[in-house]
């Protein structure tokens, strides 16, 4: 397996996530098939090709820096399951 | 202690002073009630693209050419993978491997008068990104309260070698970098807004030896005085642990610089794995010559370059040089106000004398005092003409500073106008004379003190307004008659 079970163990706490056992098993494998299927690619002869930073050939999109309105704050804070005070609450944060 | 070397670089977070965020036309002002600076575009709603401000490109490419900096002909926006409840996303996008700016540099100086002396420190990178959200700790419910407003504002990240040895350093660092951000007018610079503010990178080792220690971070210092004395807690603590043969771990801390004390942040086996991944919704920036070439034309002068100018051409010392050319602020209200009273010394005597005093006391900036460049003119004015002594004038530079009122207005209704009539001030002085025998009588067997005694009896009786070379060309007259 190109993916161990400590890999996704440590890719789902990454993420919040949290698997049983069973999950576990079944994301190491499909995750394995996912890298090894990827990792075709690094069969190909890549010398001398400029590492690409997007995959279409476009450049310098850009905005002009001039104001418009904001959106009304019940529309942003619709999707929050709670909210207090004008914001999302959430649980207390630890640092 | 003193057997250690400390090794500290620095990471610094300025806020873009553009009109709107960085890749949507949400307003960037500060201070709004909570979420109401917000679109879907900076809450991180699906299906939305971010479009990039161009005003962060040319005020990244700004701070970059004033701190000498190569500017890169191709760079690209990178999403930084971590989950908190500041950043909607889960990603800040941001700049990995190719920034806008690397291998730059600043010259600083640190100390004063004979301790003085000049260091290059290296900057590293400097990189945009966008600033995240606001927590708020509510206290009545024990939740945390997220407010989106700073959502995607713009930031420059400055991150500079680990060339800085000393909290002075460290501080003299951050003052020149904030005086530069200051005149390219790219950044605020309100410390205590947050809008400037930095992460210290810090280790320790043995003086003599060539590896790192191991090095902690230490986020979000938001003042000159909490970075410096973080950094001595921290220096103090990392050298104590080592000698009581303890462990550094590489850890994110915090500093709570009320309680003067720094504590670790994040636990050690969440240790950083961002992620990195090229930001698929950003199009390549790649700038040409000519772009960069305007944007090095229209560099204002720098506050090294101004500080050398005023050498030469106002005759200042260089210690007032410096002092005026630190804020562009200063400056700009120093060269005002010389531009109508053509008398820089005594312009800059007044600037840093009674101006910075009371500034200091009263914790504000220039731009918030309610004393004109016309108004501290015409005061000069009036001491070179005679008008007032330069004692009176103390007096009215502070009602000045309080009111806002012009100086001729305080002389006339305050009735300062020194007295330079010599018939009047004669009289003074022989009645002076009679009635302080003793005096006389010492001055008379060669004691100079008795002189100033004479003339502060004078100024007394004139509460400051007798113009005091008169006084003193009079009382030394009749003395020797």
């Amino acid at each position: 397996m190109s993916v161990s079970k400590e890999d996704v163990k440590h890719i789902a706490k990454l993420s919040k996530l949290y698997l049983t056992e069973k999950e576990l098993e079944k994301y190491t494998k499909d995750l394995s098939n996912i890298v090894t299927f990827a990792n075709e690619l690094s069969s190909i002869d890549v010398e001398g090709v400029r590492p690409t930073a997007h995959i279409l050939d476009i450049k310098n999109v850009f905005r002009e820096d001039i104001r418009e309105a904001s959106y009304d704050r019940e529309q942003i804070l619709k999707n929050a399951p709670t909210k207090e005070a004008g914001c999302i609450s959430v649980p207390k944060v630890m640092e | 202690m003193k057997d250690y070397e400390v090794i500290i670089g620095l990471e610094v977070h300025a806020e873009l002073s553009t009109n709107t965020k960085i890749y949507c036309n949400c307003t960037t002002e500060f201070g709004a009630d909570p979420n109401t600076h917000c679109c879907p575009i900076c809450t991180g709603m699906p299906g939305t693209l971010p479009v990039l401000n161009e005003k962060v490109v040319e005020y990244a490419v700004k701070a970059g050419l004033a701190t000498n900096c190569e500017i890169s002909r191709f760079s690209k926006q990178d999403r930084k993978n971590y989950f908190y409840p500041d950043l909607p996303k889960a990603y800040q996008t941001s700049q990995y491997d190719l920034p806008l700016c690397e291998h730059g540099n600043l010259e600083i100086t640190v100390g004063e008068n004979e301790d003085k002396y000049k260091k290059n420190i290296g900057i590293t990178r400097i990189h945009i990104e966008e600033d995240a959200g606001k927590l708020i700790h509510d206290a009545y419910t024990g939740d945390t309260l997220v407010d989106m407003n700073r959502c995607a504002v713009p930031l420059i990240e400055i991150v500079s070698e680990p060339d800085i040895r000393s909290a002075d350093e460290a501080v003299a660092y951050m003052q020149t970098l904030k005086s530069i951000l200051e005149y390219l007018e790219v950044c605020d610079c309100k410390m205590q807004e947050g809008s400037l503010r930095c992460d210290v990178n810090l280790s320790v080792r043995k003086i003599g030896e060539k590896e790192f220690g191991t090095r902690t971070e230490t986020k979000n210092l938001n003042s000159f005085k909490a970075i410096h004395n973080c950094i001595t807690f921290e220096t103090n603590r990392q050298i104590e642990e080592l000698e009581n043969g303890g462990e550094i771990y590489q850890e994110t801390r915090r500093f709570d610089d009320v309680k003067g004390i720094g504590y670790a942040m994040r636990a050690k086996e969440d240790a950083h794995d961002y992620r990195y991944f090229p930001e698929p919704d950003l199009a390549p920036i790649v700038l040409s010559d000519e772009y960069i070439n305007d944007i090095k034309a229209s560099l204002p002068e720098m506050p090294h370059i101004k500080k050398e100018r005023y050498i030469r051409e106002y005759a200042l010392p260089e210690y007032d040089a410096t002092q005026l050319t630190t804020s562009k602020y200063v400056a700009k209200f120093f060269e005002d106000t010389n531009a109508i009273c053509n008398n820089p010394k005594a312009v800059s005597n007044w600037i840093m004398g009674d101006l910075f005093r009371m500034m200091n006391e009263r914790e504000i900036e220039i731009s918030e005092c309610k004393i004109s460049s016309e108004s501290l003119a015409k005061l000069i004015e009036l001491i070179d003409k005679g008008v007032v002594s330069s004692k009176i004038a103390k007096q009215v530079f502070e009602e000045m500073f309080e009111s806002g009122k012009n100086p001729e207005q305080i002389v006339k209704e305050k009735g300062l106008v020194q007295i330079s009539d010599e018939n009047a001030i004669k009289e003074m002085v022989e009645r002076v004379v009679l009635n302080n025998p003793q005096s006389v009588a010492d001055f008379k067997a060669g004691k100079d003190r008795a002189l100033g005694f004479l003339v502060g009896q004078i100024m007394k009786e004139t509460k400051g307004k007798a113009n005091p070379q008169i006084v003193n060309k009079l009382l030394i007259e009749i003395l020797n008659k």
